[in-house]
């Protein structure tokens, strides 16, 4: 009698297991099929001259130097701009603001921004900057890849801030510091390895970002470290080879991409044994 | 006796001095955190209030049928979003439908059926594909997986929906390769990893009585996850495919590679497409005339507004949970 029904719910438990084994075979074998196709097209098109040439005009041979090192410039400046003002507002969330009012809308507003699809910061900023100036510059870039970055920052400060135990603000007031001095000598100093996760990941995360840049840093074909014009970066030369229907540009493309690829990755690595070692 | 009170008399001036200066400090040091978390909501206002500047020249022009209109003409300076917005919603929902039960089933395997040495390892395997930057999505679309679809899978699915009706329509077309479809897939591919990484998390949540007292009854391993697990982390779920969605709807460089660009709307999910972030990436640098540029920021300003509802929504969601999760602990 019921001989039906269990051979059903066994059916039934197998069928959906052996599904969901399926889906994670769906999601690894992407990971594997994209991972292998950039490293094989990524590899053979990698060469010395990558560093040391600029790009060049279609059909000539050239390598991604000016490339590389707009991508250097402006996500530095923006590390250096985002880094601190990030930092400061996660200390407000989790030191200060914790349950005030305007804490909880700063939270808000940056978890917002920390999703927020990052082309509408490439038009914020270009409404803001490039009108304003008259022309696509790397400032406008740099400014672009700063707010992408300072959100990051902020949620990653305030929540390792916050894993920070009571005790040791506790016992560093108790000695008679004031709470300034307790947060940048005490909490900060524990927090260390965490916040500095948070700006990897933040590095990580605007090295491939090309969206915010397309209108505002532009690109540049020839070796320029101007800032006050347009500016040559990886991920913008490898959209623009990408789409175009030249062979050697789409060899530098990929070599671009396998670049990009191993840089936000092992950043990414990086960051998460650093989260874990502050974990054990 | 006069000595000391003096030197005492010092020391409290200078305890005092200590203490004010101090104080002074801690002022200034609070006054700036405050203003550097002033400045994320003065950036959420700027983005907002600079894209509505930007769009009143397309906002007064067009009013509302810039929402329902299709035409898109630099030419005639005719612009309509209703393409843009159509292709972002349905590529948005085929990759939800894609991603959604992959997600959860990912998350039932790291959770149920992998074996715990590798448990880590292939968790950390699938956040990776979070971690691969979209441009390297786009431009792996676009010569490996678009080239391998259209000499392969579609010219059969095609075939085999011919006769059927409706999908007929919906796989229709010659196969491009390119299209609505493959936006989809390759955007289900970049948000899987978030649904799977917060669906595991509650999935962790969940207390072990409940699961165990389930299996006491004799629930099998899938009617645990159906019936206990999942309806108990249902919140949780459905926040981390919200935050799914609000990546996928502004997902810029993976879709502008392989989508086509094309202003139409077609029943086929084989055909061309465009999405907001696409139009937008597209057409940008390159559109003349301020009436074209501030369409395509009038689009920014819509594509802001829908992620933010579905970000907010998914952030109410979350933050309930997290409240909850609180309170149990």
């Amino acid at each position: 009698m019921n001989r039906r029904l269990y051979a059903k719910r066994k059916g039934f438990n197998a069928l959906f297991l052996t599904l969901s084994v399926l889906a994670a075979v769906f999601g690894l074998v992407w990971l594997a099929l994209i991972l292998g196709e950039l490293c094989y097209n990524g590899f053979s098109s990698l060469s010395v001259r990558l560093f040391t040439e600029m790009t060049p005009t279609s059909g000539a041979e050239g390598g991604l130097l000016n490339a590389i090192v707009g991508s250097l410039m402006m996500s530095a400046i923006a590390v250096a701009a985002g880094t601190p003002l990030g930092l400061m507002a996660g200390t407000y969330l989790a030191e200060y603001g914790r349950h005030t009012r305007l804490a909880f809308l700063v939270r808000f507003v940056n978890d917002i921004l920390l999703s927020a699809p990052s082309i509408v910061t490439g038009l914020f900023i270009y409404e803001i900057v490039v009108t304003k100036m008259g022309h696509f510059s790397g400032w406008a870039g740099a400014a672009a890849l700063t707010v992408i970055v300072i959100p990051v920052v902020v949620r990653t400060t305030e929540n390792m801030l916050l894993l920070v135990p009571n005790g040791l603000r506790e016992a560093a007031a108790a000695l008679g510091a004031p709470r300034s001095s307790v947060i940048r000598a005490v909490t900060w100093r524990a927090a260390r390895a965490g916040i500095l996760t948070g700006v990897l990941l933040a590095i990580a995360r605007i090295s491939g970002e090309t969206a915010p840049l397309l209108f505002t840093a532009l690109n540049n074909q020839f070796w320029s470290t101007n800032l006050n014009a347009p500016i040559a970066s990886l991920p913008y030369v490898i959209y623009y080879f990408a789409m175009s229907a030249d062979e050697g540009w789409h060899r530098l493309a990929w070599a671009g991409a396998l670049l990009i690829t191993a840089t936000v990755l092992s950043l990414s690595i990086i960051a998460r044994i650093l989260e874990s070692s502050k974990r054990s | 006796m006069n000595d000391i009170a003096l030197t005492e008399n010092l020391v409290a001036a200078g305890r005092a001095h200590v203490v004010r200066r101090f104080g002074m400090k801690d002022a200034r040091f609070h006054g700036l955190t405050a203003a550097a978390a002033l400045l994320v909501i003065a950036i959420f206002g700027g983005v907002i209030v600079s894209l509505i500047i930007g769009a009143l020249p397309a906002i007064r022009q067009f009013g509302f049928s810039f929402l329902y209109s299709e035409a898109w003409n630099p030419v005639t300076e005719k612009f309509g979003a209703l393409a843009s917005i159509y292709g972002t919603l349905i590529t948005s929902a085929l990759a939800m439908i894609i991603a959604v039960p992959v997600g959860i089933g990912i998350a039932i395997f790291l959770t149920e059926i992998c074996p715990r040495p590798l448990r880590r390892p292939i968790g950390i395997a699938i956040e990776l594909l979070a971690g691969i930057p979209s441009i390297i999505y786009g431009i792996w679309g676009l010569f490996v997986f678009a080239p391998a679809f259209q000499t392969t899978l579609q010219p059969w699915l095609i075939r085999l929906a011919s006769d059927i009706p409706f999908l007929r329509n919906v796989l229709a077309g010659p196969p491009y390769g390119i299209g609505i479809f493959t936006a989809s897939l390759i955007l289900s591919i970049m948000i899987l990893p978030f649904i799977s990484a917060v669906t595991r998390d509650v999935f962790e949540t969940v207390p072990p009585m409940l699961k165990e007292a389930a299996y006491g009854l004799g629930c099998t391993t899938w009617e645990v996850m159906w019936r206990v697990v999942l309806p108990f982390a249902r919140s949780g779920v459905v926040g981390g495919a919200m935050l799914a969605l609000g990546r996928a709807l502004g997902e810029t460089m993976a879709v502008t590679f392989v989508i086509g660009n094309a202003h139409h709307i077609q029943s086929s999910i084989f055909a061309p497409g465009t999405t907001i972030s696409a139009t937008i990436a597209n057409e940008f640098s390159e559109a003349v005339g301020d009436l074209y540029i501030s369409s395509l920021i009038e689009m920014g300003l819509i594509l802001f507004f829908i992620t933010f509802v579905v970000l907010a929504a998914a952030q109410l969601m979350l933050r309930a949970l997290e409240r909850r999760a609180g309170g149990l602990s």
